[in-house]
Formats: C-alpha cells, structure tokens, sequence
C-alpha cells in the first residue's frame, strides 16, 4: 500500500468544506471504523465497500495504481457492485475507471450522510454540532419575532431523496428553509428528524433566546430556578412565542378582529401560556387529584373523564413523587440526556 | 465628479420613478401614478417630514430644474427617495395601487414564506410602524399570518414606514378571495420517532386555543378559514373530542386567567397554578 499518493486532505473534510456543505459536521474515522455504527448501511448504499473505502482513505484492497485511469469497464458501471465487478478487477491493470469513479463517489457521499445522520445524535457528534451551533454555522430563524435566534439543521425524514435539509428554530418550535438556495441540493436524510429535538433535550442550559437580558425579564427567577417542566427549563420552551411575541393584524392602528373574515386566525400557532406551569399536565393532574385519589382504581376513573393525559397515568400518588418531580420533573427524558449535561 | 453629474442628467431627462423602481433592492415598490403624486391633497403633511420637500418633489415629478453641486444634489436626491417612500406607504392603500400591489404579490415579487409548512406563499411587504426611520420592512405571510425578516440585507435596510403597517390587511379586506386557506399542519420536534414531551405539551395547548377560537368562530357564524376536515387527521384533536365541552371551557378559561394573571405580577400568581412556585 503506497501512501505517497495520499491527498494532504481527507477526503471527509474535503467533503465538508465544500460549497453547501457548510452544515455538515465531520464525522470522526473512529465513528466509522466501529461496525456497529453502520447496521444496516450496506444494503442502503451501492458499493458499500468502495464508498466505504473512499470515505476512510482507504487504498482499494486490490491495490493497483489510481494514476491509471483508463477508460474501460465501462459496463461497471451499471452493474458493478461489489463482487461483480470484481471480476473484471482482476484484470492486470484495473483500476477505478473515471466513471466508475464518479458512482462510488456518489455512492461515498451518500454513505457519508447516513452515517452523519447517526452520528450527530451520538455524544461526539453533538458535541461537535454545539460547537457549529454556537459559531452561528447553520443560520438564524427567519422569523420577526424570533430575534435572529439561530437554527439547527435537520431533515423531515429519515429516508434519503425524500426532501431537502431544513432549519428548526428552538425559539419557534418550527421549520424553515435554508436561504440560501445552494442548501436545496442537501438531502434532508443526512441530518435526520431526530437531532434537532435531541439538541435541546441534550443541552437543556443552553440559553436559546440570544438577547439573555430579555429573558430575563419576562420570566421571573424563581419560577425558572424551581427546575423543569417537561423536561426542559421552562424559559427555553419556546422562547420566541406567547403574548407580545405575535404578530396582531392592525389597520390604522385599530385591531383587525377575530370575527372579520380576514380576521386572524393562525394565533394559536405562536401562542403559548404565559405561566409555563400549565403545560405540566401531570403535576396539574397530580395537584388536582392527588388528595383524594388514593389508589390507582380511582385515577384510572377520574383520568378518563379529565380527557386521559397519559403522562399521569399509573403513578402511585403522594408527596413522594411530587418531590421527585421538583428535581427531574419526572420526565422520560432525563434519561436523554445522557450525562452530556455535566460537560457544560 | 463629472461621472456622477452625467449619470444624475440622464436620470433627470428619464423618468425618475421609472429608474428608482428598476434599480437594485427597491423590487418592493410598485410605480406611483402621476396624477397621485401632483395633487397636493395625498402629500398633505409631508412637507414637515421630508428636507427640501419641493425640490424633492420635483425631482420625482421630473420637473426638477435646480443648478446645484454635487453635495446639495445628493441631499435632494435622497430626500427625493423618502419622499416618494413616504406618498408610496400612502398609495398602495388606494385602489389603484392595491391594484399594483397585487400584481405583484401574484408574481411572488416580494418572495416567498420561508416556513416549510406554508409551501412557498407569496409574501407581501409590511412596516411594523407608520412613523419612518424606526423599523425596517418585514415580510407578512397570509397563510401562517406571521412576519418574517427579509432574506437579502439590501432589503432588509428599507424603512418599513415606506409599506405601513395597514397595507396587507387591507389588501385582504378588498380582495377576500385571496385569502389562503388555513392549515393546522405544523411541525412536530421528535426523537427517534417519538415527540418530545415538552413541545408535544405546547401543541396539546396550542390546538386547545385553536379549537376554542373555532368554536367562538362558529357561534358567531363566522367562517374559520380551515381546510375543513383536516382536524381529523391529527392525532392531537382525539384530545379533545370526547371532552365535554363544558369541561374544556372551564380549562380554557383556567388557562386564559393564568395568562390575565400573569401579565403584569408573575409572584402574585393564582392559587390554582401558583401552588407550585
């Protein structure tokens, strides 16, 4: 294996800096050299192994000289994954031919994604995309009322070739597209529909809002000191919505009403309850029950009648529990959390 | 210097408002008629708001006949350009200009909503003050009713007083038909599949706030404006179907007196949600 004709830049970071990629964080070799990692990639990808190699810097296993770039095995090209193409490789003075070329790199850039996708939800991958968080790398919210607060990267889907990348705003709890139209030709898949959502439950002390002096002032201390609800610190759910923070039709500075046919009506999706605690259906629940409903029968009953908040459901009630939730909230989702807390 | 004179002489035997129109990052205005801008009675008050208001405006009607340098130019030119943003704020509220206006919101020359669930609206140029030199221009989106920043710096420094904050309402005021059909698609934070509890929260409330606007909407037998059954096919609306709609008024107006509550003292807060602060 001759390592002499060995760019000076990998081909990952080759790839990451190239135009539109500017989203993209990359991936470390240690990542992709664990197999566990790329469950399944194989039959997602064509010519899994070359794309593989490629995206590692690997020399193919059948080393031969990449100078030689001839023109043949052209038929490869169609047909050639894997071991069938392997046996015209045999051949002396095989080597990638150009066009065959051009498909493991399509081929690389698509494993390359769906192995991002994965690993910006594991613990370095995130970490590495906080860092292009905090550098402002993926834009800022669109939105008036959002103040410039910026976006993350993800996907609508989960499967490539569906629809392009998009940008959640933690402010807004809404999509958008990039402005930029060169981000329209990056598959959403690559960033997937999991780590915008994993961000915020991953980093719940990140100040989201930008102007911290606001916050601040809108929400009192000592509601926000007492701890989660639902899981994240209520001055970082949603930050950018609820009263003041919505856009009110006005005409001649006389309100447009509610009743007029071109009256709002779209409100409810930047609405948001100006005391968080609202949201806490379980410790609403919890409060509002909790002395009488002794035993489990009984809350399945008056669950049922209350419209049946599953979060509440088959948790034995009583002082205990409710001090348990002033510390973890009782959510799931602590366990999401992953320790990564702790590095902050 | 010379350039600049020459340049300032074709633009003066050319039609001024043809050339500012056309010219690089004002795409937002639509051409004031001549007429408008010749009666006195439109520009009324505008003489105290805008510097060397007469031969600002002679300038745009294409009178101006002023021996001046370079510098004194430069000041009427600019005052030229407040000026007719300030009679264009005035303007496009007429019926001619809504006209104008349409066109181009039709053409989608104002661009398109940036949020994926709007599907590429066309949006429509606002101020969020009537009085200049305040806020620069945002961009309205009748489908989620929201305002949004423009994407180009070059438009983003236009004084949003040049639009009025009065404008796009009345737009859809005179031409109800243009009104977009309302969606309650949106989207939904998820890990791994999952929603996230905190946010899936909010939506539970959000939809609460909403039915309860359809259901005044309904007494009052106002159209909603929604794409009907589209409720259906959201897994949040199981909510609150089987609810007594007793019960939900109560909460709603558990969940507005918290809001009422809350708006100016936070500490003094209800008993009912205060008990956990």
């Amino acid at each position: 294996m001759s390592t002499s004709s060995g760019t000076p830049e990998s081909w990952i970071s080759s790839f990451c800096s190239l135009l539109g990629h500017e989203y993209f964080a990359e991936v470390s070799e240690e990542f992709i050299e664990d197999d566990f990692n790329l469950t399944g990639l194989q039959n997602q990808v064509a010519m899994y192994k070359e794309a593989l190699e490629m995206i590692l810097d690997v020399e193919p296993e059948d080393d031969e000289d990449d100078e030689d770039e001839e023109e043949e095995d052209e038929e490869d090209v169609s047909g050639g994954d894997g071991p069938g193409g392997r046996a015209h490789g045999e051949r002396r003075h095989h080597s990638r031919v150009a066009s065959d070329l051009s498909v493991i790199e399509s081929s690389a850039e698509m494993l390359y994604g769906l192995i991002h996708q994965r690993f910006i939800c594991s613990r370095a991958g995130i970490q590495q995309m906080s860092e292009k968080y905090e550098l402002g790398h993926f834009g800022v919210c669109p939105r008036a009322n959002c103040n410039q607060t910026r976006t993350l990267p993800v996907g609508l889907s989960d499967i490539p070739g569906e629809d392009t990348v998009k940008l959640f705003c933690p402010s807004c709890l809404d999509v958008y597209v990039p402005p930029n139209s060169r981000f329209q030709t990056v598959d959403g898949a690559f960033f997937g529909r999991t780590f915008g959502a994993l961000f915020l439950l991953t980093f719940p002390e990140y100040d989201l809002s930008r102007t911290a002096a606001e916050t601040a002032a809108n929400l009192p201390r000592s509601a926000t000191e007492q701890g989660m609800i639902n899981g994240m610190y209520p001055h970082n759910i949603a930050p950018g919505l609820g009263r003041l923070k919505i856009y009110e039709p006005r005409i001649y500075g006389f309100k447009v009403s509610e009743y007029a046919r071109s009256g709002p009506r779209m409100q409810w999706l930047r609405d948001k309850p100006d005391n968080m605690d609202v949201l806490d259906e379980a410790r609403n629940f919890a409060d509002e029950h909790g002395e009488h409903g002794g035993d489990s029968d009984d809350d399945d009953e008056s669950m049922s009648m209350n419209g049946g908040r599953p979060t509440a459901r088959r948790r034995p009630a009583g002082n205990a529990r409710l001090r348990q939730r002033q510390r973890h909230n009782g959510s799931p989702m602590v366990v999401d959390v992953n320790g990564a807390e702790s590095e902050l | 210097m010379d350039d600049y004179g020459s340049e300032s002489d074709s633009d003066y035997t050319s039609y001024w408002r043809d050339w500012f129109i056309s010219s690089r990052g004002n795409e937002y205005f639509c051409e004031i008629d001549e007429e408008y801008l010749t009666d006195r009675f439109n520009l009324t008050g505008l003489n105290t708001e805008v510097q060397y208001y007469q031969y600002a405006l002679d300038l745009v009607t294409d009178v101006f006949d002023l021996d001046c340098d370079d510098e004194m130019r430069e000041t009427i030119e600019k005052s030229a350009r407040h000026l007719y943003g300030l009679v264009h704020a005035r303007y496009i509220v007429t019926t001619r200009g809504l006209a104008k206006m349409l066109e181009k919101y039709k053409k989608a020359d104002f661009g398109k909503c940036p949020r994926v669930m709007c599907n590429s609206h066309p949006l429509l140029p606002m101020g969020l003050s009537d009085i200049p030199n305040l806020k620069p221009v945002k961009l309205y989106c009748a489908r989620c009713e929201d305002i949004y920043n423009p994407k180009s710096s070059r438009h983003a420094s236009i004084d949003g007083a040049y639009f009025g904050t009065s404008f796009h309402n009345i737009l859809f005021q005179v031409y109800p038909a243009l009104i977009p059909p309302k969606s309650t698609e949106r989207y939904v934070p998820r890990v791994y599949g999952f929603k996230v509890h905190a946010a899936a929260a909010l939506v539970r409330w959000q939809n609460l706030m909403r039915e309860d606007m359809r259901r005044r909407l309904r007494k009052m037998e106002v159209e909603s404006g929604f794409k009907d059954g589209e409720d259906e096919d959201l897994d949040e609306a199981e909510d609150d179907d089987g609810e007594e709609d007793e019960e939900l008024q109560q909460q709603i107006a558990e969940y507005r007196g918290a809001n009422q509550h809350h708006g100016t003292s936070f500490t003094g807060g209800e008993p009912h949600v205060g008990s956990v602060a």
